[in-house]
C-alpha cells in the first residue's frame, strides 16, 4: 500500500478549508459558521466510524455486521422519507424498499461469489447500495408529488371514466421510476469517461492494478442499477396509493 | 323508485359549508339541468354524485343502495363525468377511445369507435389524428365520445359547452339529446347558457350551496 496520509498531512490539508473559509469571509457569503460546523462534524463522524469499523472488522461477528447493515438501512430510509413531503407511510415504505433492494442486491453478489459475508466487504457495499437507493427513492417521491399536482386534471378524468388507481396513476408512476433511476443510468454511461468513481479511485489510490480495479467498478455499476431499480419500483408502487383516499378519490 | 336520491346532503371543508341540506331525486332517463351563480356549489354537487368527492353529511343512494356500498371504480363506470375543459390522453384520438376498453381489459371495438366518430361529426380517418391537431370543439366531442364508448347509465356534464362557438355548442347539445333520447342515458348537465336553460325539461337552481328551485 502506498498511502501516505498521516495526522501531519491531514493537518496541513486543513489549509484547504482555510482557503474556502477565506473566500466565504471575503465574499460575505455568510456560510463561515456552517462550514466550520460541517468540517468539525465530518472529522468527528469519520473518526468515530473509523474506530467503530476497526472494532467491527476485528470482532467479525455475523450479528454485529447485520445490525450495522440494518442501522445503515434505517438511516437511509429515514433520509429518503425526509424528501417525501407528506406522502403517507413514507418511512415504512422507504425502509422496506431500501431493505429489499439492498437485500436482493447483496444476495445476488454473494451467490455470484463477488463478495463474502465479512464486515469489511458487507458494510461498505451495503452503504453504497443503501445510499444510492435512498437518493433514487427521494427523487421518486419528489417526482410523484410534482406529477400528481401537474397531472391532477388528467388523473381526475381517468378516475371519472372508471379507471382503477393503477390505471389512473400509471404514467406518473412510470415517470417517477425513470426519474429515480436516471442518475444511475447517466453515471453508468459516463463512468470512466467523465469520472473515475469512488470505489475504483479508492482501489487505484491504494495501489491496486487499474485493470483489477475496473472489475470492482463494473460490479458496483451492476449493483447500483439493481438497487436503484428495485428501490424506485417498490417505493413508487407503494407510495402512489397515498395520493388517494379509501374511496379511491384523489386527495390533491 | 328514483335512480339517484340525495337526502340532506352536505359538504364541508374545515368549517366552511360548500353544500347544505341538498334534497334531490333524479329518475332513470331523466334530464336534469343544474344552473346558478358561479361558486354556488354545482360542480361540488355533481362531483359528489360522480363519487369524485364524498359528502360529509346526509345520504346519497344510487338504484336504491347507498353510494358507499358500491365499489367506486365500478360505480364511476355507471355514472360517468365529463369535464368542462377535457384533457385528452396519449397522442391520438384512438388512444382516447381505447382508454375505456383498456381499463376494463376488453378488446377495442373499432367499429363502435368509427360509428361514434361519425355521430360526433368526425370522420373514420380522424381515429389516428393527433389530439394536438383537434380544434376546441373537436376535443370536446372526442372527450364526450370517450365517456360513452361503453355506455354508462348516467352522464354528468360539467359545463361542456362553455367556451365553444355557437355552432359547436348546438352540435354538442344535439349530441346530448341523442344520448338521452336514443341511448336512454340519464343526463345531469350544468350550464350557464340561457338557450340551454330555456330548453331544460327540469331546471334545478343552486345558490350559496343550497337548492333554491327545481328540487323534487
Amino acid at each position: 500500500m502506498n498511502l501516505a496520509v498521516n495526522n501531519q498531512s491531514l493537518l496541513l490539508a486543513l489549509g484547504l478549508v482555510v482557503i474556502a473559509l477565506a473566500i466565504g469571509w471575503k465574499e460575505k457569503l455568510g456560510i463561515d459558521r456552517d462550514m466550520i460546523i460541517g468540517v468539525i462534524r465530518a472529522v468527528v463522524q469519520l473518526f468515530v466510524v473509523g474506530y467503530l469499523l476497526k472494532y467491527v472488522f476485528r470482532v467479525d461477528h455475523i450479528w454485529l455486521t447485520t445490525i450495522l447493515i440494518l442501522i445503515i438501512i434505517f438511516n437511509a430510509g429515514y433520509n429518503a422519507k425526509q424528501r417525501s413531503n407528506g406522502i403517507p407511510r413514507a418511512l415504512p415504505i422507504s425502509i422496506g424498499a431500501i431493505l429489499i433492494s439492498t437485500g436482493v442486491t447483496l444476495g445476488v453478489l454473494m451467490l455470484a461469489g463477488a463478495i463474502k459475508f465479512i464486515p469489511s466487504q458487507m458494510i461498505p457495499i451495503s452503504g453504497m447500495i443503501a445510499s444510492n437507493s435512498m437518493v433514487a427513492i427521494g427523487l421518486c417521491y419528489r417526482n410523484l408529488n410534482a406529477q400528481f399536482k401537474q397531472e391532477r386534471q388528467a388523473v381526475l378524468e381517468k378516475l371519472a371514466l372508471g379507471a382503477d388507481l393503477k390505471d389512473a396513476s400509471k404514467e406518473i408512476v412510470r415517470d417517477s421510476i425513470k426519474t429515480g433511476m436516471q442518475p444511475t443510468i447517466d453515471s453508468a454511461k459516463t463512468v470512466g469517461i467523465v469520472s473515475l468513481p469512488g470505489m475504483m479511485s479508492g482501489l487505484i489510490f491504494a495501489g491496486v492494478d487499474p485493470v483489477r480495479a475496473i472489475k470492482y467498478q463494473i460490479m458496483v455499476t451492476f449493483m447500483l442499477m439493481s438497487a436503484t431499480s428495485i428501490g424506485s419500483v417498490l417505493a413508487c408502487y407503494w407510495a402512489y396509493r397515498g395520493f388517494y383516499n379509501d374511496r379511491k378519490q384523489l386527495l390533491i | 323508485m328514483s335512480l339517484i336520491a340525495l337526502e340532506h346532503v352536505g359538504y364541508q371543508v374545515d368549517d366552511t359549508a360548500i353544500l347544505t341540506d341538498i334534497n334531490l331525486t333524479i329518475d332513470k332517463e331523466e334530464w336534469v339541468t343544474l344552473t346558478g351563480p358561479s361558486g354556488g356549489g354545482k360542480s361540488t354537487l355533481v362531483r359528489i354524485i360522480a363519487s369524485l368527492l364524498s359528502k360529509t353529511s346526509g345520504t346519497l343512494t344510487f338504484a336504491g343502495q347507498p353510494i358507499e356500498s358500491y365499489d367506486p371504480v365500478a360505480y364511476r363506470r355507471r355514472v360517468s363525468y365529463s369535464f368542462q375543459q377535457p384533457t385528452l390522453f396519449g397522442e391520438t384520438v384512438r388512444d382516447n377511445l381505447q382508454f375505456p376498453y383498456q381499463i376494463r381489459q376488453r378488446p377495442f371495438d373499432q367499429d363502435r369507435a368509427v360509428e361514434g366518430l361519425e355521430v360526433v361529426g368526425l370522420a373514420a380517418s380522424d381515429l389516428d389524428k393527433a389530439v394536438t391537431d383537434l380544434s376546441g370543439g373537436q376535443r370536446q366531442r372526442v372527450a364526450l365520445l370517450r365517456n360513452v364508448m361503453i355506455y354508462p347509465e348516467v352522464l354528468i356534464l360539467d359545463e361542456v359547452t362553455a367556451g365553444l362557438d355557437a355552432e359547436n355548442k348546438a352540435f354538442v347539445w344535439s349530441l346530448i339529446q341523442r344520448f338521452n333520447q336514443q341511448d336512454h342515458l340519464t343526463i345531469i348537465a350544468i350550464t350557464h347558457d340561457q338557450a340551454e336553460i330555456d330548453a331544460a325539461s327540469r331546471l334545478v337552481t343552486i345558490k350559496d350551496g343550497r337548492i333554491v328551485g327545481g328540487a323534487k
